[in-house]
């Protein structure tokens, strides 16, 4: 029960914290929406929908980096994570806290970005919808984890991109999948990923943070 | 002290001895594999000659994926109980690993190129495997060389290598399932069973390949070994 409550502590100050600064999700709006614009002017006028679709989940995937490269700045520049490793809680809870911050990001983004799409490009099922559902959560689990790596070296930024997207590469398999072929299966898949590296990344980001 | 001393020299000359012998084991092995390969082994029914490049590509995937292994259970280890090598021994594997994976893309290339007249297919599911575990790989060491040494570095590096095992089996997983909207068209290439001397060539060549990765890895190891005990002699001295 403490653990809820320390994930909930941690998590509501990361959403104080983008109310007051208006910081991440803004960006990752106006982001989504020009990388629509952008690939309006990529696709050929033969391409047809499907091409769509799968840009569909290459903007997801960008726009969801751009809020995890994000997530530790506040706390490595502020020397906060150090303090946050010596606070009586575990230490996966500040993972924890984090995802369920950056997914509400993510989440704010796609209520944006999805009607948009579907008003630029072509309307979306119910398959896409529950494949992007299941897809941001292992984003974000992953992700998070990432993003604490890469705050720690010297290339800062430039590395999460790097760690990332070859661990995406599955999510968007699942996704593009999902949404071109409407089948149940990858969906499955998607649960799968899930299932696997959320695990992996709760119970490894202590190492990431302690030394 | 001497005494020490002369202990220690022994144990450096055995481990020598020992890498000499694995290096003339290796050498051995891999004449025999390279002679099996070209003199002994029949040209296969349907691909001809160009075929025995099979006796070399396979065997390094193999080792590649062992390499990655080792990497993750030295990684492991390091996580669970904290020797002081461990995080040398599984970046070396995994340094070992994505030479190994550079080879399976070099020689898969120059197979598809003879056989499909293409360079590249997006079509071969190990391939595509091997590509996204050269960009996954090659992003350890961006990782490793960003972050300075010390504790923090190493057990950043062996979560990384812990996420690569769990990364195999789901690519794997992910370019199956994507082949079906993708490109449906799937190569067999195993084909029918291999006969015996095929398949003796094949585990003669894996040896080989498998006795090699031991061999770089042990060199490697050794060289690491003897840069860190120097730099600890200098920084003792100065």
């Amino acid at each position: 029960m403490t653990y809820v409550r320390d994930v909930a502590a941690l998590a509501r100050k990361d959403l104080l914290l983008e109310l007051r600064a208006k910081e991440t999700v803004p960006s990752m709006l106006l982001f989504v929406l020009a990388a629509f614009v952008v690939f309006h002017f990529a696709l050929p006028s033969g391409a047809g929908a499907l091409a769509g679709r799968g840009l569909l989940w290459v903007a997801i995937v960008f726009t969801a980096l751009l809020a995890l490269t994000r997530a530790f700045v506040a706390e490595r520049e502020q020397g906060l994570l150090d303090a946050l490793v010596l606070a009586p809680c575990d230490r996966s809870a500040i993972w924890a806290a984090k995802s369920l911050a950056v997914l509400a990001f993510l989440a704010v983004a796609e209520l944006v970005a999805l009607p948009a799409y579907a008003a630029f490009f072509s309307g979306l099922d119910e398959t896409t919808v529950a494949a992007v559902c299941l897809a941001d959560l292992g984003i974000c689990g992953v992700g998070t984890l990432i993003g604490a790596m890469g705050v720690a070296g010297r290339a800062r930024e430039l590395l999460v991109p790097l760690l990332f997207l070859p661990l995406a590469i599955p999510v968007v398999v699942g996704g593009v999948g999902a949404s071109v072929t409407g089948e149940p299966r990858y969906l499955g898949f998607l649960a799968l990923y899930d299932a696997i590296f959320v695990v992996v990344s709760w119970a490894s980001f202590e190492y990431v943070v302690v030394e | 002290m001497t005494l020490s001393f002369c202990d220690h020299g022994a144990v450096r000359t055995l481990r020598e001895n020992r890498l000499a012998a694995l290096a003339a084991l290796t050498f051995a092995l891999m004449g025999a594999g390279i002679a099996l390969v070209f003199f002994y082994v029949p040209n296969d029914a349907d691909q001809g000659f160009s075929q025995r490049i099979f006796y070399f590509h396979v065997p390094i995937a193999f080792t590649a994926y062992v390499c990655f292994a080792w990497g993750a259970w030295k990684a492991l280890v390091h996580l669970w109980k904290r020797p002081a090598g461990a995080d040398l021994e599984s970046y070396v594997a995994i340094h070992q690993g994505l030479v190994f994976g550079c080879l399976v893309l070099l020689t898969g290339s120059i197979w598809a190129r003879i056989s499909w007249g293409i360079w590249w297919t997006w079509s071969s599911d190990q391939l595509v495997l091997f590509l996204i575990l050269f960009l996954f790989y090659s992003a350890y060491f961006m990782l490793r060389y960003s972050l300075p040494p010390g504790p923090g570095r190493a057990n950043m590096s062996a979560v990384y290598a812990l996420f690569g095992v769990a990364l195999i089996p789901v690519s794997f997983l992910a370019i199956r399932l994507a082949k079906d909207f993708i490109h449906p068209v799937v190569f067999n290439r195993d084909g029918p069973q291999m006969a015996g001397s095929m398949f003796l060539t094949f585990c003669v060549c894996l040896a080989a390949m498998l006795s090699l990765f031991a061999t770089l890895y042990h060199a490697e190891l050794a060289g690491k070994r003897l840069d860190a005990r120097l730099r600890e002699l200098k920084e003792a001295l100065a």
